[in-house]
């Protein structure tokens, strides 16, 4: 099956942008250079096309208690506007997607999910929603979606699309009235700087981005530095951090499971995985010289394999070699000495946390 | 529009070798650093090791990805360009001026596969 295309794919080619496909769509991985891309969202601003992003909006009588089933985050008693981060789970507790759950209203919330998982997604949703008096609409073609990031990013809001964003606080978003249009905003993204993310109508969408492009105060950016960013702030990609056989706890996001919640799928496989205590673990390694680890590659310790890289590159904001990797846990500690086989040849290294730069959210 | 010098001799895997008397020089082409984008790492074979024609013998890296090195022609490393180690992006700077590895040649006859500047420059149209 051929790739899809989002609202903003005609731009994309008339700005010269590189494209590929990723999670079944033809999306841009850099305009100009991923580093050059990277750095303006670290000291700037940057815009992002996530249209490829999924959305399902859940509503009825028991909106809630579904949500409250399907996922692993606590949303019970949250104010509206209030967005939660956290994973479906299969019963066994490997994760289905992770997701975002903005509450609009008792009986309404919004869902937003991996592009390459919509389809698997929304029959999971579709499945799991008939046992109660609620339903889940897939509007993942309707929305079109901008990501803009960077310590500019509200500045460049407010002032080039005119929206108020002054005042939502992270992680928490409002819905806004543009053109006849009930558009979404919230204070979120996945890059470890302040920013926005905008949901829309294509047309308005569109509308958006030409207005960021003339302003030429956001720089367009691609998925290249989008996936540079948020690995060096230690952030999940699904796919390699997160997949269907990888719980929330090996990856590390245990915050995010609410294990006090009466009920959600996988709660108990979870639990059971930290009663017993975990086998392997997504830890950070940062290596010695500048060879840089890949997906895939074997992590060595005491001449045998004990794990693979999930993500690695040598990080634009610091220089290092470093890399997300799966390792047993024995191997897990901080400060463990281990090996990454990158092109036959151990490189050494030693186990660190999985952050290898400091996010900088404005709280 | 990419850079193609005569009088040396190209792969289509897009690495040239410059001959000089017994030793040839190898590296990227000009268009395949452009292809790359930024190259953030060269992973290099060490003097005395063996490279055989078509074989890879290392790997240029942007930040995406890493691009397999194949060498035009056999031979031993008599040197490698250590340069490239603390500035990998040399290579976008001038790629026939930033060579990667010099190789004893151990079969000169291995140059008449290779093609010339105007041959190489029609494959990169």
């Amino acid at each position: 099956m051929s790739d899809k295309r989002t609202c903003l794919y005609e731009r994309h080619i008339r700005q010269g942008a590189k494209m590929v496909s990723f999670g079944g769509f033809e999306m841009p991985i850099q305009y100009t250079d991923i580093a050059d891309e990277h750095v303006a969202v670290r000291t700037a601003c940057g815009v992002f096309d996530v249209s490829h992003m999924g959305e399902v909006l859940v509503t009825g009588r028991e909106a809630e208690r579904f949500v409250q089933h399907i996922f692993t985050n606590d949303v019970s008693g949250a104010p509206v506007g209030k967005i939660f981060y956290g994973m479906m789970l299969h019963p066994n507790g490997g994760t289905i997607d992770d997701l975002l759950v903005y509450k609009e209203g008792d009986e309404r919330f919004f869902l937003v999910i991996n592009a390459a998982n919509i389809d698997k997604d929304f029959a999971w949703i579709s499945k799991q929603v008939k046992a109660f008096d609620a339903v889940a609409e897939n509007q993942s073609d309707y929305y079109g979606q901008l990501a803009v990031q960077g310590p500019k990013a509200e500045e460049v809001v407010e002032r080039v699309l005119g929206l108020a964003c002054q005042e939502l606080a992270f992680y928490t978003f409002k819905k806004m009235e543009v053109e006849g249009e009930t558009i979404i905003v919230s204070r979120t993204g996945y890059t470890g700087e302040d920013g926005f993310e905008i949901y829309a109508s294509h047309g308005l969408i569109q509308q958006m981005w030409d207005k960021l492009m003339e302003s030429g105060e956001a720089k367009p950016c691609g998925l290249g530095c989008r996936d540079t960013l948020r690995f060096e702030v230690g952030l999940p990609l699904y796919g390699d951090e997160l997949t269907d056989e990888l719980s929330p706890l090996e990856a590390g996001l245990g915050i995010f499971v609410k294990l006090d919640k009466e009920e959600f799928v996988g709660k108990e496989a979870i639990a059971k995985q930290k009663a017993e205590g975990l086998t392997r673990k997504i830890v950070g390694i940062e290596l010695e010289g500048r060879a840089i680890p890949r997906h895939g590659y074997e992590v060595v310790a005491d001449d045998k394999v004990i794990g693979e890289v999930t993500t690695g590159y040598n990080s634009i904001s610091t220089g290092k070699s470093v890399c997300m990797a799966l390792v047993d846990i024995e191997h897990a500690k901080l400060g463990t000495p281990v090996q990454v086989r990158i092109h036959k040849k151990l490189q050494p290294g030693v186990v660190i946390k999985k952050r290898f730069y400091d996010k900088n959210y404005k709280k | 529009m990419a850079k193609v010098i005569e009088g040396l001799y190209y792969a289509e895997s897009h690495e040239y070798v410059r001959v000089e008397g017994e030793f040839g020089y190898i590296g990227i082409t000009d268009y395949a650093q452009d292809q790359l984008g930024n190259v953030v790492y060269v992973d290099m074979p060490e003097v005395d090791d063996e490279v055989t024609a078509g074989e890879e013998f290392g790997a240029v890296e942007s930040v995406k990805a890493a691009s397999d090195l194949f060498s035009p022609v056999s031979g031993t490393v008599v040197e490698v360009n250590e340069a490239l180690e603390d500035e990998p992006e040399l290579i976008n700077k001038d790629a026939f001026e930033n060579w990667i590895i010099k190789v004893q040649l151990s079969d000169k006859s291995e140059l008449d596969k290779l093609m010339d500047a105007k041959a190489y420059e029609a494959i990169c149209k």
